[in-house]
């Protein structure tokens, strides 16, 4: 198959941006899949750099093929949330927020101070070795997934959760169950995400885990909405595609920016998009 | 065989004893009542016997199951459904989608089968509808089915949560003050629909304030004073009982209603 000169030549310019935004979306599908059942956890960027940390050491240090690598960095994030997942789930809100924090700025400090992990230069020299097909399936198998499970009786106890745990657990709902299976599908698609984005980028450092990413995260899935699966990465592809469209104005750039995430928030407090998940009665 | 027993049951807070030794036999079938003043202990006696909240002490045997540390959703899928006092449907969600998620403990499909939409999912799902129609149907609330639940008006909320807790046809069925806030022609058209669910063979227990509600509905009536339970017996003999007389317009006032009564 050839593709057209001037598709090649945009893919080419626009690489990086496409990378992201199909990163991008994977990392809103994991706040988003928090959010859904109403734990405001917020570990999603260390679930990305467990990921992106793990993928980089199998691949450059057991030299292990990308397609055994992307499947295997989510078992680290995945056992870091079976191990944060059981003593928090009794915590909600800003407290489960805090602690969920607390980690990436724990493992922070851990890639800084331990050789292995390449210390404060990171680990440079992964090979590009995540095509973008691969990036945008895994996106696109990862939205219908969870639109399909939450049309079934699943999302129906999730949305109630979110609502009112105490109700939903009287009508037989496990909560604590739904919550831990959420993180534990959030830090894998966040390991996922890293995986990914350590491989088409060929370096990854410590710096790029803590909080900051984490709070972008969360506004990918708050500016697009929650009431189904497609907002968040809506979301995250905005929020992804505004700096990018404003570069002809570079003085107000920033500002602009964040002038169009306010009055979003405002104006539409569900979201980008922010209807419910229709569920077939039949 | 009773199909809820509870014994020594005791709820103790920091300086407060809300349920004080409480024993009762429910048996199989027919509609109880739990009375009593505001503060004695109903709404926590309930909380305990659902398991929102966990016994300090005492043991509650639910068909045959010790269920006194079950956690709540253990024992709705034992077959114990309730609605709340302070109405908790869930608002955005449809009124069908309300009912069906009460019907949760009856569905079992895995993953798998819920993203390849198997026919046990399916199956499972149409099953499920057709049950929570039906119990919108009892409660007379059908052609609501699609709206969204916090639309209802205070008195068809009511009945959705009756509708929610009926739809996994439970063995025990809590009503917590069900017609708290309901006007005289809804508080009948409750009481109806009460023995309706109870003619299905679902025993039912609740918790009222309204006496007149209570006494023409139940078949047996426990009252509860300052945690502990006073009395048990029929509607008929709770009136003439001296201690719940008492506990409801104080010592010194019953004492003068008997002498007055005596004196007649």
């Amino acid at each position: 198959m050839t593709i057209p000169d001037w598709l090649d030549d945009f893919l080419w310019t626009y690489q990086n941006l496409i990378h992201d935004l199909g990163i991008n979306g994977l990392l809103a599908l994991a706040m988003y899949v928090v959010l859904a059942v109403g734990q405001l956890s917020l570990g999603q960027a260390a679930f990305m750099g467990l990921g992106a940390y793990s993928s980089a050491l199998l691949t450059l240090k057991l030299k292990l093929p990308f397609l055994i690598v992307l499947p295997a960095s989510c078992v680290v994030p995945i056992l870091f949330a079976l191990a944060i997942g059981v003593p928090t789930l009794r915590l909600s809100g800003v407290y489960l927020a805090i602690a969920t924090i607390g980690l990436g700025e724990v493992l922070r400090a851990v890639y800084i101070n331990v050789d292995l992990f390449g210390g404060a230069l990171g680990i440079n020299g992964i090979p590009e070795s995540a095509e973008t097909w691969m990036i945008f399936g895994l996106l696109a198998a990862a939205t219908v997934a969870l639109w399909l499970v939450g049309r079934s009786y699943i999302g129906r106890a999730m949305e109630a959760m979110r609502e009112d745990a105490t109700a939903a657990a009287a009508m037989g709902v496990n909560v604590a169950r739904y919550q831990l299976a959420a993180l534990v599908t959030s830090a894998m698609l966040a390991g996922l995400a890293g995986a990914l984005s350590a491989h088409v980028s060929s370096f990854i450092g410590p710096n790029e885990y803590g909080f900051d990413r984490a709070v972008t995260i969360l506004s990918f899935a708050l500016l697009g909405g929650i009431g189904n699966p497609f907002a968040p990465v809506a979301g995250a592809w905005f929020l992804t595609l505004l700096p990018e469209a404003m570069r002809d104005l570079p003085e107000v750039r920033l500002a602009l920016n964040g002038i169009i995430i306010v009055l979003i928030v405002l104006f539409l407090p569900r979201g980008l998009l922010g209807w419910r998940m229709k569920r077939r009665a039949a | 065989m009773s199909l809820l027993t509870t014994r020594g049951l005791t709820r103790r807070y920091a300086g407060l004893i809300a349920v004080d030794h409480v024993d009762l036999d429910i048996p199989e079938g027919g509609i109880h009542a739990v009375i009593g003043p505001n503060g004695a202990g109903k709404t926590t006696l309930f909380n305990l016997i659902s398991g929102l909240v966990m016994p300090s002490e005492g043991s509650i045997t639910f068909a045959g199951t010790d269920v006194s540390t079950l956690p709540s959703f253990r024992r709705a899928s034992l077959g114990m459904a309730r609605t709340f006092q302070n109405i908790r449907i869930f608002g955005a969600m449809t009124v069908l989608e309300n009912v069906l998620t009460g019907m949760h403990p009856a569905l079992h499909a895995g993953l798998a089968s819920v993203i390849f939409r198997l026919p046990s999912f399916r199956i499972e799902e149409r099953q499920a509808v057709a049950r929570a129609r039906a119990a919108l149907d009892l409660v007379g609330l059908t052609s609501r089915a699609g709206e969204p639940a916090s639309a209802l008006a205070y008195g068809d909320q009511r009945r959705l949560e009756i509708a929610r807790a009926i739809g996994p046809q439970p063995r025990l069925l809590l009503l917590d003050e069900p017609a708290a806030g309901m006007n005289p022609a809804e508080t009948i058209a409750l009481a109806d629909l009460v023995r309706t669910i109870a003619k299905t063979g679902v025993t039912v227990i609740l918790v009222e304030h309204d006496m007149g509600f209570v006494m023409g509905l139940s078949d047996s009536v426990a009252v509860l004073n300052f945690g502990r339970r006073i009395f048990t017996g029929t509607p008929a003999a709770v009136r003439s009982d001296p201690a719940v007389v008492e506990a409801y317009l104080g010592a010194r006032l019953a004492a003068k209603l008997k002498a007055q009564h005596d004196a007649q």
